[in-house]
């Protein structure tokens, strides 16, 4: 660890406003809590939200685990994983059963979390009304006064266009039958996971510096219409590393003819079922190279 | 339309809300009846705005007291409830027209979702039901069936007009406030809308309390009229009353510059 830095980057006081803040999160399911967002060494839009939260949560105790579309492989996860190296000593790990604290961006992993772990989120834009309302003060005061109508009218202008929900990723929920939330850009393939989950799930928006929660155990119910419920992505295909059919693919390029194959996004999930079937992990080079050593 | 039997829904006691020394409006004073057209009429700067804006909740008043009666005959006192039913009332049984559809309307959301908006707000869950209601409501005000799904910004401004009344009428309201609504139309376009509009009133018994600085407006849509200038209301009766026998000086200059 560099003697730069205090441990985990963030100083002292600053880690105490931030947990003063998820502890008032916390306590209001769902509710955006404000907090003073500090200045992080990356660009907002990388996740500079989620970072001070895991900044603020690790300890010398702590195996963290990052995943970026559900991969660990990928930039954003790599270089955020670096970074709590350099920082915090972290020690990391790819396996989502062995980790504490999973920072992620745009997934839930598929293996099923516990009480003892933390996720955290790095969130975009953590008002979901922010797109149909512009000014802050109105968006508030909807919450507030819990007027959420106008969510419905964005689902409403789906079905009008596209004749169903085609809002696929941060799909809206009411957490706790109170507040109205964003569940950053996770696709709605994994809404119904956050609800009733054993892990805290801890939401934090860098540039909007704001921060929200959904404890453990908590109801999260994913907006709808009587006559068009809500839905989670399915795929006729099967991952074709793995074989399983159960969790989210990705649609990935294999060969410079455009050609095409599904896989699972969450790699650790992939390799855990290689690994139940007796087979060898495959990184996804290697799998390009043998599916157009194929052809 | 008159029903002297009947309590009026709205009361409006010595209301006041004053920007500078006669600026603004002050101790208004009046009673509005169930499916009643009032219009409030004066020139520019007069405090008409400034009274409609304070009768549907949309500015705090220095003073005075605005009761209204809702259909369950519950007394409201408008200045006096929490805004939250304040909000709820003016998303069901009041509607408020802007001057400018921008206002009003969601530009950038269809047709159909504008109209849809309220049911949505007062519970509607049935996405076929809220379409279904949304297409009566475009028929109902003129606006062709097929032009559900396209955005007000694609439409012209007496269509944004009659949009932004279809959104306020979805859910039967009894009271509907405007303000200039016949402002950025033309002359034909106008009489259309003002056909409508009175058609619509007449059907739902719908209560009408509207500005404009056009007399021939006000003679065409209103069953009383209320005359402001310098802030306060000089003159007050029946639209006809008013126009052919105008009492107060400023009515009788107002009347005799109508263009013939």
């Amino acid at each position: 660890m560099s003697g730069t830095y205090n441990y985990g980057y963030l100083d002292e006081s600053t880690k105490r406003m931030i947990r003063r803040t998820i502890l008032k999160a916390i306590a209001i399911p769902g509710y955006q809590v404000p907090f003073g967002g500090r200045e992080m060494p990356m660009p907002y839009g990388w996740g500079t939200g989620g970072i001070q939260l895991t900044a603020t949560l690790i300890s010398p105790e702590d195996t963290l685990k990052v995943i970026d579309q559900g991969a660990d492989d990928t930039t954003n996860a790599v270089s955020i994983r670096q970074f709590f190296c350099k920082v915090a000593n972290a020690k990391t790990t790819e396996v989502t059963a062995d980790a504490t604290i999973i920072q992620t961006r745009h997934r839930i992993p598929e293996t099923p979390l516990t009480e003892d772990q933390i996720l955290v989120y790095q969130v975009p834009i953590p008002e979901p009304m922010r797109f149909i309302e512009p000014s802050e003060v109105e968006t508030k005061t909807m919450h507030a006064l819990e007027e959420y109508g106008v969510m419905r009218v964005k689902l409403y202008e789906d079905i009008a266009r596209f004749g169903q929900i085609a809002t696929s990723y941060d799909y809206p929920v009411i957490v706790n039958d109170r507040y109205l939330t964003n569940p950053s850009p996770i696709p709605k393939f994994d809404n119904p996971k956050m609800h009733m989950n054993p892990a805290l799930q801890l939401f934090g928006a860098g540039r909007e510096k704001r921060i929200h929660a959904i404890p453990p155990y908590t109801k999260v119910e994913s907006l709808d219409f009587d006559d068009h419920p809500f839905e989670i992505q399915q795929w006729d295909e099967s991952c074709a590393i793995c074989g399983c059919q159960d969790s989210f693919l990705d649609e990935v390029v294999i060969d410079e003819e455009g050609n095409r194959t599904f896989i699972c996004s969450d790699t650790d999930y992939c390799r855990l079922n290689l690994e139940k079937q007796g087979k060898e992990s495959v990184d996804f080079v290697a799998f390009q190279k043998q599916q157009s050593g194929a052809e | 339309m008159l029903h002297l039997d009947e309590k009026p829904i709205l009361e409006v006691k010595d209301v006041s809300k004053l920007y500078a020394e006669n600026k603004g409006c002050q101790q208004v004073s009046f009673e509005l009846y169930a499916g009643e057209v009032l219009g409030i009429v004066g020139e520019s700067g007069s405090g008409k705005s400034t009274l409609l804006k304070l009768l549907s909740g949309q500015l705090a008043s220095d003073n005075g007291e605005v009761l209204y009666i809702d259909r369950e005959a519950n007394l409201h006192s408008l200045f006096e409830m929490p805004i939250s039913d304040q909000r709820k009332l003016l998303r069901t049984e009041w509607g408020v027209v802007h001057q400018h559809p921008s206002d009003g309307l969601r530009m950038n959301i269809s047709a159909g979702g504008n109209i849809g908006e309220r049911l949505m707000a007062i519970g509607e869950r049935h996405y076929g039901d809220i379409r279904e209601e949304s297409i009566e409501w475009m028929a109902s005000v003129e606006l062709a069936a097929d032009r559900v799904d396209d955005k007000p910004s694609q439409f012209s401004g007496g269509m944004q007009q009659r949009l932004q009344i279809a959104k306020n009428l979805v859910t039967k309201p009894r009271l509907v406030f405007m303000d200039e609504p016949t402002g950025g139309l033309d002359v034909s376009v106008q009489a259309k809308f003002l056909d409508l509009l009175r058609r619509l009133v007449i059907e739902l018994k719908v209560a009408v309390i509207f500005v404009t600085h056009d007399l021939g407006v006000a003679r065409l849509l209103a069953d009383r009229l209320l005359v402001m200038r310098h802030s306060q209301v000089v003159e007050q009766g029946l639209t006809d009353q008013i126009l052919d026998d105008p009492q107060h000086a400023y009515t009788q200059l107002l009347v005799s510059s109508i263009v013939r």
